[in-house]
């Protein structure tokens, strides 16, 4: 149902490799020509679900392809982490819910900013999150 | 049979070191302008000593052997100095495989009799050069880093400046990502600046800050109620259209902070809070 157009790999494993992988899916986002607000909208919810991948599994691998459905374009981008998983995701996907110190925001602040969103997790193993922006969604 | 290896080469030093230089001078990729040609007869005659003094042909295949200590103190400050003083790692590199060529120039007329002995020199050369030039290119790149690593530090330091534009009020433009240790210079200077100045206004300007995720807005948060606790108001500035969007779908809750669009509409309303006017002035002249 996707054809994937261009894909390419990173692995976080540092604080430091937040912004480089943002400017990688900015890339992406100019390429297909995604406005800047939706650009925007994308950058930030990867920003979330990177920093998440960080603070709580150590890092992880990122999937950043441009894919297309019939006419419409738009980037996929996969979180992989070998974590300790997440116990209740309906909770972790609740506002204001946080194990850390932080507001609450990210998983759920992602999950709106995004057009299509999926979490799997299995506690022990680790959790895989895709979202789909389109270019115009 | 022994080949004795160590004490031939021991024996053609002086030979040698001509035949490295001449291999040097001659390469294109020379540094003239970083390194006069004495200076780097000098380095390469210091560096032959200690290889040649270290050398037997007990360590010659081994090149982790602690004999080799003190050489490769000697080949990782020259590559630390060559990282900081701007020379390419090829350029590097080739400082010490040229010397791999000088090496087996000298070897090769004395073994030149028997393929065999010929071939276990010059495996045994081209191995211990190759554990050196690992050596250099491990060193030259840490020498890197360091640069890198004071350059950020550097970088942390000048980018958050804080102005005062008016009696009272402050102004702190943030350009680039706001994180955790970013926020922590950001706060300290603003704070300081406070109390030193006994400003009652700060604004953050936030138009160089390239994207605001919950993490970002949960550092400004912070920076404010600490500027509130200090009993100054604190005012976000530079909120881009995208920037709002994003903000609100992210479900961030600003709204007990006051904020505004440009740095300007935040200093008419600072002006206000201090009940000042701004007028166009009826004189002519200046």
């Amino acid at each position: 149902m996707y054809i994937v157009l261009n894909k390419d790999r990173m692995v976080i494993e540092k604080e430091q490799d937040v912004v480089p992988y943002r400017n990688r899916v900015k890339e992406f986002a100019v390429k297909i020509g995604m406005s800047l607000v939706n650009q925007t909208k994308l950058i930030t919810a990867a920003s979330e679900l990177v920093r998440n991948m960080l603070k709580y599994a150590n890092g992880g691998v990122t999937t950043i392809e441009v894919i297309s459905k019939g006419r419409e374009n738009g980037i996929r981008l996969i979180f992989e982490d070998k974590g300790p998983g997440i116990a209740d995701i309906k909770l972790a996907m609740k506002d204001g819910f946080s194990t850390g110190k932080s507001l609450g925001l990210g998983l759920p602040g992602a999950k709106r900013l995004s057009s299509e969103f999926d979490i799997k997790s299995t506690v022990g193993k680790g959790t895989t999150v895709t979202l789909i922006k389109w270019k115009n969604g | 049979m022994k080949l004795e290896i160590a004490k031939t080469l021991q024996k053609k030093k002086k030979q040698i070191l001509e035949l490295w230089m001449q291999n040097q001078l001659k390469d294109e990729s020379l540094r003239e302008d970083l390194m006069s040609n004495d200076e780097l007869r000098k380095e390469s005659d210091e560096l032959l000593n200690y290889l040649l003094d270290s050398l037997n042909d007990e360590n010659i295949s081994n090149i982790q052997s602690s004999d080799f200590d003190s050489l490769n103190e000697m080949i990782s400050g020259i590559s630390i100095t060559r990282a900081r003083q701007g020379f390419s790692p090829k350029e590097t590199g080739y400082y010490i495989f040229s010397l791999r060529e000088a090496l087996l120039q000298a070897l090769h007329k004395d073994f030149k009799g028997d393929v065999n002995d010929l071939m276990t020199v010059t495996l045994q050369m081209v191995k211990l050069v190759d554990g050196l030039a690992a050596v250099t290119f491990e060193t030259f790149i840490k020498g890197r880093e360091e640069v890198i690593l004071r350059q950020t530090d550097e970088i942390t330091e000048i980018s958050t400046p804080v102005i005062r534009v008016w009696d009272g009020i402050l102004a702190l433009p943030i350009i680039g990502t706001l994180d955790s240790a970013r926020t922590q210079v950001v706060m300290e200077n603003l704070l300081v600046e406070i109390v030193a100045s006994g400003s009652s206004i700060a604004i953050l300007d936030i138009s160089g800050v390239p994207a605001v995720d919950s993490l970002v807005a949960q550092h400004l948060i912070k920076t404010v109620s600490a500027t509130r606790l200090m009993g100054a108001e604190c005012i976000i500035s530079g909120i881009r259209p995208e920037i709002a969007q994003t903000v609100v779908h992210l479900g961030i809750d600003l709204s007990n902070i006051v904020t505004k669009a440009t740095l300007a509409s935040a200093l008419r309303y600072a002006f206000a809070l201090l009940k000042l006017e701004v007028k166009k002035s009826t004189k002519s002249e200046v």
